[in-house]
């Protein structure tokens, strides 16, 4: 368990590294994320709908569509110079590449999140201050769900054709449960509701991220072995 | 007769079936009481719909199967099954906005269970179009599992997180833990209605798996 984390970490210490030194994908997340939150303040009506209602949703549609952009690079990247092969013919366990893909797009988006949180805060002024953490614990919950699935999901449609477009169509109906539960707890969060409210969402995210990454771990060799 | 030719004299005989039972339906089953007729459309929105549902856990059964046995029959079944379960996935989602219009007053709202099986369409959709994408026979199958399981479990996530919302959809009056709450008559209307959709998923599967099959031993068709 812990050689496979730590060769996992290798594998994610690759792909991050690799970012660093470009920093194309992460710049352009970046910047995605602030122009949806740019857009969004000029999709809505500010004198109609009072943004603490609207808030959750953009935060989180901002999320899901930054995360999208992320997720499509982890495997295009290895595609270049059958760099997959070479990876997959290294003695290096399929869990521990997975797992290595996934800390890199957990990171990659984390970081995407991480600006785009004060960004948020910034644009729509939003007061988060008195619940910061359970806020941030909330977004990890729901990001580590969604980048399992995701990651699994394009160790495949690389192969295929249109894979820039195959990702969002698989992945987005896989979205909705942990964006349903993050919306609602985000919501209750801002609005200052007691924390009871929000057990049985808490629960179903807590579930869909267990089962998930399960899942993902071990369905993953099946996308890459012939 | 090969098994194409069975699955059209079945998906025949089923489709003569749902005739019958459309005539038991309007002209031997009483009118509900506050519905009306619109009521009647009941027949086959909820057989389409518990086959829909089904449809999915059997191509996500399949698929472990295939991933274990690697046996491409199984594939060629989760396929025709995804298939048949997007037209039954496109049967509930048109027959529901037409009740929902003279009895809520509204074609669609984002209520939990509508909302549940858009996705499981898109869902289906996806399969297909996942399918249609990889060019390589071995991917496609192996990645069509992959999808196929991971949407099976998807499924009641879905119906969890629809749930936790509140539902304008009526609650189920069959498919309920306690006896059923449709007077007689209306009961065994909806019963040979969902055995009639039993015998038209049957005969469509039957078609399309023995199409599949067909393109498997054609090679690059």
């Amino acid at each position: 368990m812990l050689e496979r984390l730590k060769l996992a970490w290798v594998v994610a210490r690759k792909d991050l590294l690799l970012e660093f030194r470009t920093r194309t994908a992460i710049l352009s997340a970046v910047v995605f994320t602030a122009l949806v939150l740019t857009v969004f303040n000029f999709g809505r009506d500010p004198t109609a709908v009072p943004t603490i209602d609207l808030a959750p949703s953009i935060l989180w549609v901002t999320f899901t569509f930054a995360a999208m952009l992320a997720l499509n690079r982890a495997f295009a990247l290895e595609l270049e110079n059958h760099a997959l092969e070479g990876l997959l013919v290294s003695p290096l366990s399929r869990t521990s590449l997975y797992w290595g893909k996934l800390i890199a797009n957990l990171l990659f988006v984390t970081i995407v999140e991480a600006v785009g949180l004060p960004l948020f805060v910034l644009f729509f002024d939003v007061p988060v201050w008195h619940v910061l953490l359970p806020l941030v614990g909330v977004i990890a919950l729901a990001t580590v769900g969604f980048v399992a699935v995701g990651t699994l999901f394009s160790a495949m449609v690389i192969r295929t054709r249109f894979a820039e477009l195959m990702l969002p169509v698989l992945l987005l109906p896989f979205l909705i449960p942990p964006l349903v539960g993050a919306v609602q707890v985000t919501a209750r969060l801002l609005s200052g509701r007691p924390a009871s409210e929000v057990v049985g969402w808490l629960r179903l995210l807590g579930a869909y991220d267990i089962v998930f990454v399960t899942l993902s771990t071990l369905l993953f060799p099946h996308t890459v072995d012939e | 007769m090969t098994l194409a030719q069975k699955g059209r004299w079945t998906t025949l005989v089923g489709l003569v079936l749902l005739a019958a039972v459309y005539v038991r339906a309007l002209a031997f089953t009483p009118i509900e009481r506050t519905q009306g007729p619109a009521q009647k459309i009941y027949y086959i929105h909820v057989p389409a719909a518990i086959w829909t549902e089904t449809a999915m856990i059997l191509v996500g059964v399949a698929s472990i199967f295939f991933l274990f046995l690697k046996d491409a029959r199984l594939d060629s079944f989760a396929e025709a099954s995804a298939e048949v379960g997007t037209a039954f996935a496109t049967i509930v989602l048109t027959t529901g906005p037409i009740w929902g219009k003279p009895i809520w007053g509204t074609w669609w709202t984002w209520d939990a269970r509508l909302t549940s099986t858009l996705f499981l369409f898109f869902l289906y959709i996806g399969y297909l179009l996942l399918r249609g994408a990889v060019a390589d026979p071995g991917a496609r199958a192996r990645y069509a599992a992959v999808l196929g399981i991971c949407g099976m479990v998807l499924v009641p996530f879905i119906h969890f997180s629809v749930y936790l919302f509140r539902t304008l959809h009526p609650m189920p009056i069959i498919l309920k833990p306690s006896a059923p709450a449709l007077p007689g008559s209306m009961l065994a209307t909806w019963g040979v209605s969902f055995a009639v959709f039993t015998v038209l998923y049957v005969g469509f599967v039957m078609q399309r798996y023995a199409l599949a099959r067909a393109r498997q031993e054609v090679p690059h068709a």
